[in-house]
């Protein structure tokens, strides 16, 4: 590998760490676009990017299980279902591949899965709802924590036995909990994501999970999901320890910084900048796509610079930011001990 | 490779992804111990003053 490609990765390791850390989802679905971009296989863009999310997943679970967050009976029964689901999902990327289908589909749900939740992201923000991780909501109490309206009607409605108590006082139906691990991972088998951003809504609202065990208890439970996909990407070749390592290199530092800066920054106000990197993202691989298709090098390479530009913007608000936001604090401190 | 599999043992791969683990272990632990080390003077450096802005 290049210095210069080996630079890249890093660089943009760095900065999906920013984003990670920062909004605690979102990182990892911005890899695979840009190494299918970058001209690798489908399956070593969506392997690669599936060994990225496991390495960031165990470091975050790390810092996680510090807090207490982790609910190790709740992720035991979900590694289950999403075992089956990542293995679906791998083994529709080979199949596709071996038809010469799966980079364009996996370009088209790209292009629909980032667009869709750009959008949500976008609106929510727009509207003052947030997006993402709510962090007042991660820092609350168990106790003060209240099960929301869905997943009291689903845990009323839908008791098949045998049925689970959770931590947060949460009893759901074991079924409720696998049928929410085995979409989420078809998800992660198909497009190498973490599918935090799904399985997190779905635990909060469908399971009833409080948000803090929800983030810890996603993480520990990419560790293992992650990990089996990735050896199972692996077997086949479609791991590069030449795409990841740099990537984690990167990331592991962007994500300290990222989370560092949720403690002086109001995400509220950088979200909707959030939803427009996820909306650019989607047309970068729209053009990408259509670039290959036409066989157009510059079209894409401008998939390639959009995808990785829109990011690059994003975490770079966040760093101007905190250090916007750090010195006005310390003016203000100046100014009163004067 | 297409088709479910129930996966078999490798040694390789198991090395592969194992190597991936060391990796995010020590940048965890390393990262953590520079935050440490290097954090306080680097806010000074960007805040400036005693870096006790945050």
């Amino acid at each position: 590998m290049s210095p210069e490609m080996l630079a890249l990765f890093v660089g943009f390791g760095l900065v999906v760490g920013v984003l990670f850390g920062f909004f605690g989802m979102g990182g990892s679905f911005l890899v695979t676009p840009a190494l299918l971009m970058l001209d690798y296989d489908p399956s070593v863009a969506v392997g690669s990017g599936m060994a990225f999310v496991f390495g960031t997943a165990v470091i975050a679970t790390l810092k996680h299980h510090d807090l207490g967050q982790v609910d190790y009976k709740l992720g035991a029964i979900m590694i289950t279902g999403t075992t089956i689901g990542i293995e679906a999902g791998r083994a529709s990327v080979y199949y596709l591949e071996s038809i010469g289908l799966a980079g364009a589909l996996i370009s088209v749900s790209y292009v629909v899965l980032l667009g869709g939740v750009g959008a949500m992201v976008t609106r929510d923000a727009l509207r003052g709802d947030g997006g993402g991780i709510d962090h007042e909501a991660a820092d609350k109490s168990l106790d003060e924590y209240e099960i929301p309206e869905t997943a009291k009607k689903i845990q009323r409605t839908v008791r098949i036995p045998p049925m689970v108590s959770l931590r947060g006082d949460v009893r759901v139906s074991a079924w409720v909990i696998t049928a929410v691990a085995f979409a989420t991972g078809l998800l992660s088998g198909f497009l190498g994501v973490g599918g935090g951003f799904i399985r997190m809504p779905a635990m909060i609202y469908a399971i009833g999970v409080p948000v803090p065990v929800a983030v810890g208890t996603d993480l520990f439970e990419i560790v293992f999901s992650g990990g089996l996909g990735s050896y199972l990407y692996g077997q086949g070749g479609g791991v590069d320890l030449g795409i990841v390592v740099p990537l984690l290199f990167g990331s592991a530092l962007g994500a300290r910084v990222g989370s560092a800066a949720t403690a002086v920054v109001d995400a509220d106000g950088i979200k909707v900048y959030f939803g427009g990197m996820l909306l650019v993202g989607a047309i970068a691989v729209g053009v990408g796509e259509i670039g290959s298709y036409v066989g157009s090098p510059v079209l894409e390479a401008a998939g390639l610079v959009l995808v990785i530009g829109a990011a690059v913007v994003v975490a770079a608000a966040i760093l101007y930011t905190s250090i916007l936001s750090l010195r006005t604090t310390k003016g203000r401190q100046r100014a009163t001990a004067d | 490779m297409s088709g479910l599999e129930i996966p078999s043992w490798d040694p390789q791969t198991a090395l592969l992804i194992g190597a991936i683990l060391l990796e995010a272990i020590v940048l965890y632990a390393g990262y953590g111990g520079l935050e440490r080390i290097l954090g306080p003077p680097l806010l000074r450096l960007i805040v400036g003053g005693d870096g006790s802005g945050q």
